[in-house]
Order: C-alpha cells, then sequence, then structure tokens
C-alpha cells in the first residue's frame, strides 16, 4: 500500500467515526425533540401535575431542580474554586499534588448512588437536616466539588507562567498576583467549566433519590428544610413507577425535553459567557 | 561604584550544578552583556539578581550577592523580597503585558506596590512610556489592551511597565530575541539610552547586539565564568581560547 493511500483510509476512519458520534447525538435529540415537542406550552412549564401526574405541567419539577441547582453551586463553587487556587498556585511539593490530584479523580469516580447514600447518612440523619432542599443541594454540590476543582485547576494551568513572573518581578505578593492578574485570566474557562458542571447536577437522580427529592408534590419549597420535586428524578418517577405509565408517556418525554434544553441552554451559555469574557480580559 | 557584587556563587538544580562559583562585579549605570552557548548558566545568573530562581522548585543557592552592599538572600539582614524587586526591574524574552489597558499595564507595580494616587500615577505612567520610547505610539489609546499592540510595542510596554516602579537595576532576558530587526534596534537605541540612569544587565545570544550596546562583557561556559572584561576586549582581544572561539562563532 502506498503511503497516499494509507493517509486516504486513516482520514476516512477518523472522518466515519466523528460522524457516528455526532449522529447518535443528533439522533437523541431528534427522538426526544420528536416526541416531546407537542407538550412544551407555557402551562406545561408553569402548572402543577395533576390527574396522578398524566395531565399538568412540571413547575414544582422545575423549581425544585433551579433550587437544588442554585443550592449546590453555593456550595461547591467556592471550595472548589480556592481548593483548586491552592491545589495549583500554592503545593510546590508535587508528591502532595500527585495525592490531591489523585483524591479528586477519585471522588469524580464515585458512583453517584455513592454519593445519595452518604448524603441522606450525613446530611438527612446525622446532622438532621431530614429530606430537604439542604440536605440535596450539599450532596449534589459535593458531587460537583472534583468537577469543580479540576476545572479551576485546568483554567490556572492555561494561564501561562510569563504573566505570574511578570506580575512577581514587579514586586507583586503571591496572593496579589493571584487576585490581580492571574484569576482575571482564568476565570472565562472557570465559569464555564462551572456552567458545564451544573448541566451535569441538574441531570443527576440518585444523588438527591434519598435526600430530597419528592415523588409528587405539587407545591412550592417555603424554606431550605423543605422536599422538593425535581426533573430528572420527576422523569423517573413518571416512566418507571408512577400508578398510570403508560399514561403519562407523553409528559415523560415533556419532561425530558425540558432537562435536555436546560442543559442545552446553559452550554451555550457558558460558551457565550467566555467568548464576552474573553473580550473583557482583554480590556481591564 | 560597585551597584552588584556576587562573591562566589553557586548555584544548583537539583542534582545538578548550573553555576559554578561565579563573583563578579557590577558597576553603576553600565550595560554589561552576559553571553555564552545555551544552558551556560547565563539566565540562571540573570535571574539570580532578582530571586525569580526562587520560584523554582529543588534550587539550591550557595555564596553571596549584594546589592548596593546589601546581601538580597540573607534573610535578617538583608532586603525583603518585595523591597528588592522595586528596585530590580526585570523584562523577559517573550514580551509578556498583562490582559489590561496599556495605561494598567505601566500602572500595575504602582499599584500593587500600596500606591493610589490618582494624578500620581498618571504622571508616572506617561513618564514611563517617555522612556520606553513608546508614549507617542500609545497616548491617544491608552484606555486599550495591551495586546492590540505589535510585538516590539508590547515590549517597549513591558520595559516601560519595569521602570514605572522606578528600579536602579534593569535586568533584561533576551529581550529582542522575538522581535524583528526595527523593533529590535529600538530596543538597543533604548538600552543606550537607559544607561545614564540604570544598570542594565543584558543576557543576548546576538554577538553583534552584545557588542553594540554593552560597556563590560562576561562569557559564560558549562557554569563558570570564563572572562569578563570591557566589551572591546572579549571581541577583539579575549584572553581565553574559549572565548575567542565562541565570539568568532566557532561554537554556540
Amino acid at each position: 500500500m502506498t503511503k497516499q493511500t494509507k493517509e486516504y483510509i486513516a482520514f476516512w476512519i477518523f472522518r466515519i467515526l466523528s460522524f457516528i458520534v455526532l449522529a447518535i447525538l443528533i439522533w437523541i435529540l431528534y427522538f426526544i425533540f420528536v416526541r416531546g415537542w407537542h407538550m412544551l406550552s407555557w402551562d406545561f412549564l408553569t402548572k402543577m401535575p395533576e390527574d396522578g401526574m398524566t395531565k399538568g405541567g412540571i413547575y414544582p419539577a422545575i423549581i425544585g431542580t433551579l433550587y437544588l441547582v442554585a443550592g449546590s453551586m453555593l456550595f461547591a463553587f467556592p471550595i472548589g474554586v480556592l481548593a483548586g487556587i491552592y491545589i495549583h498556585e500554592y503545593t510546590n511539593d508535587s508528591k502532595f499534588k500527585r495525592f490531591m490530584k489523585l483524591m479528586t479523580n477519585n471522588l469524580a469516580g464515585i458512583p453517584s448512588i455513592v454519593f445519595g447514600l452518604f448524603g441522606m447518612s450525613l446530611f438527612v440523619k446525622t446532622l438532621n437536616f431530614g429530606d430537604s432542599i439542604l440536605a440535596g443541594s450539599l450532596t449534589l454540590g459535593l458531587l460537583a466539588l472534583p468537577v469543580v476543582i479540576r476545572v479551576t485547576e485546568e483554567a490556572l494551568i492555561a494561564v501561562d507562567d510569563s504573566f505570574r513572573h511578570g506580575s512577581l518581578a514587579l514586586g507583586a505578593s503571591k496572593l496579589i498576583t493571584i487576585r490581580k492578574v492571574v484569576l482575571p485570566i482564568a476565570m472565562p474557562n472557570i465559569l464555564t467549566g462551572l456552567i458545564l458542571s451544573i448541566g451535569r447536577v441538574s441531570g443527576e437522580t440518585a444523588p438527591i433519590l434519598f435526600t430530597v427529592a419528592a415523588y409528587f408534590l405539587p407545591k412550592l419549597p417555603t424554606s431550605i428544610f423543605d422536599q422538593v420535586m425535581a426533573l430528572p428524578y420527576h422523569l423517573y418517577v413518571i416512566s418507571t413507577s408512577g400508578t398510570k405509565v403508560q399514561e403519562s408517556r407523553d409528559m415523560a418525554y415533556g419532561t425530558a425535553l425540558v432537562l435536555v434544553l436546560f442543559v442545552l441552554i446553559l452550554n451555550l451559555l457558558a460558551n457565550a459567557l467566555r467568548r464576552y469574557l474573553g473580550n473583557k480580559v482583554k480590556m481591564n | 561604584m560597585n551597584k552588584i557584587e556576587s562573591k562566589n556563587v553557586h548555584l544548583y538544580y537539583g542534582d545538578f550544578h548550573a553555576l559554578k562559583g561565579i563573583s563578579m562585579s557590577i558597576q553603576e549605570n553600565t550595560v554589561t552583556a552576559l553571553i555564552g552557548p545555551s544552558g551556560c548558566g547565563k539566565s540562571t545568573y540573570l535571574r539570580l539578581f532578582n530571586r525569580m530562581n526562587d520560584l523554582i522548585d529543588n534550587v539550591r543557592i550557595e555564596g553571596d550577592i549584594l546589592l548596593d552592599g546589601r546581601d538580597i538572600y540573607k534573610k535578617n539582614i538583608g532586603m525583603r523580597i518585595d523591597e528588592l524587586r522595586k528596585k530590580v526591574g526585570m523584562v523577559f524574552q517573550k514580551p509578556n503585558p498583562f490582559p489590561k489597558t496599556i495605561f494598567e499595564n505601566v500602572a500595575y507595580g504602582l499599584r500593587v506596590n500600596g500606591i493610589d494616587h490618582r494624578s500620581f500615577i498618571e504622571e508616572r505612567v506617561e513618564t514611563s512610556l517617555r522612556q520606553a520610547a513608546l508614549w507617542e505610539e500609545v497616548k491617544d489609546k491608552l484606555k486599550k489592551s495591551a495586546f492590540e499592540l505589535s510585538g516590539g510595542q508590547q515590549q517597549r510596554l513591558c520595559i516601560a511597565r519595569a521602570l514605572a516602579i522606578e528600579p536602579s537595576v534593569l535586568l533584561m532576558d533576551e529581550p529582542a530575541s522575538a522581535l524583528d530587526p526595527i523593533s529590535t534596534s529600538k530596543i538597543e537605541e533604548l538600552i543606550y539610552e537607559l544607561k545614564t540612569k540604570y544598570t542594565i544587565i543584558i543576557v543576548t545570544h546576538n554577538m553583534q547586539q552584545a557588542g553594540r550596546v554593552s560597556d563590560r562583557t562576561a562569557f559564560f561556559y558549562l557554569g563558570d565564568l570564563i572572562e569578563y572584561d570591557d566589551t572591546p576586549v572579549i571581541f577583539t582581544n579575549p584572553k581565553d581560547i574559549r572565548t575567542q572561539s565562541y565570539v568568532t562563532g566557532r561554537f554556540g
């Protein structure tokens, strides 16, 4: 075989494989859009579920998911970013650094149901938060923590050392260098990663199963100690364990579509934000 | 008067003996060129004067380095590191302006050293930009991003940034190696002018550049200081055969 033929074949193998990936993604989206699209309406988004969750809307699940996402980020973002900064900027000892990396990677690899059990045991029982937004948010936050730490680390690694050296050489302290030079450069990437981790958190079912999610609760929470419904759990309930699984099929696809759109919009937002901040950083 | 004195300085990166007992003194308001083949230790030596080697893991430094007669490495009797870096500015090989406006780049060193008087900062920014021969080119776009400048302009901006905190020594690590010939000659003219106010130490791979800008030249080879003399002597009448081979281009 000539060099050119080999090149040609390799090129087509790569190309076909990438098309397969793309095709699967489009297929999933198409599948959910076709089945769920007709369910989307203002009522669907803003009404309580009715008739054994076969009619009405998914309003409480949407609100519940928003609360959980906000709560988990309130917890995971500051801790994760600070931990990431510490690991990358302050630890010189490469053994310790490797150990921290290993631990965060392990944390990221723990199955989410284990986080759920841990959350139940620690937040729901031991700390006595009960099944509540607080317990669910903290559990989801724990799940997001390794992602946030890693995203922060990656963003800091991407900041060229010449910026740090330039600042230090002017007599700036390490803290000032991080605050005034390193973080502004890294922030677009950190925020993008954060939004992407929100996407992940919003779709998780297992961690909220034992810590916050309500099977059916047609009212909005009034405090962080209330239970809420949530989109992924709602989807699970009406497609597998409801009383009228067949009748609520359409509701399930509608819920799936809302969840997918939520994540899709978040990803687009992440992109737009990165571009916007990327330009702004240069200007400040 | 001796601005800088180093006495028997050794530096180790882990097990690697990078500088093997360097002693030399540098006079005030002169330009000293450090030359030698890659890996000879000249950049490492330069980075001793503002303690940038401290940022690298596993570095061990022995010997004394005095700035204005004060030891810069002795913790108790010496000089604090931020105080040192205010006195010893540095310009890097690759232009490294911050992702900020032109104005804020120059003001940065003042701000981080606790100066926030606005008119004072404005005045100092203008003076520094003039000293770096950049003022005329940027005076109408001080609020624009420093990244919009050309490479040569960025490097002069970095020089202005270093000058803004009024150091007395300026370290330059191959400041023109990433620049085109016109920008390079501008930087060289600048060095010549700055000599009247600053003590400049420049690392360069470019023999002609060393010959053009410097008063004294030090030739490094494999971690040793081989020869240190007036620049014309080094280039026309070196005492060591290795110096001669290097400056005439027989190895490098």
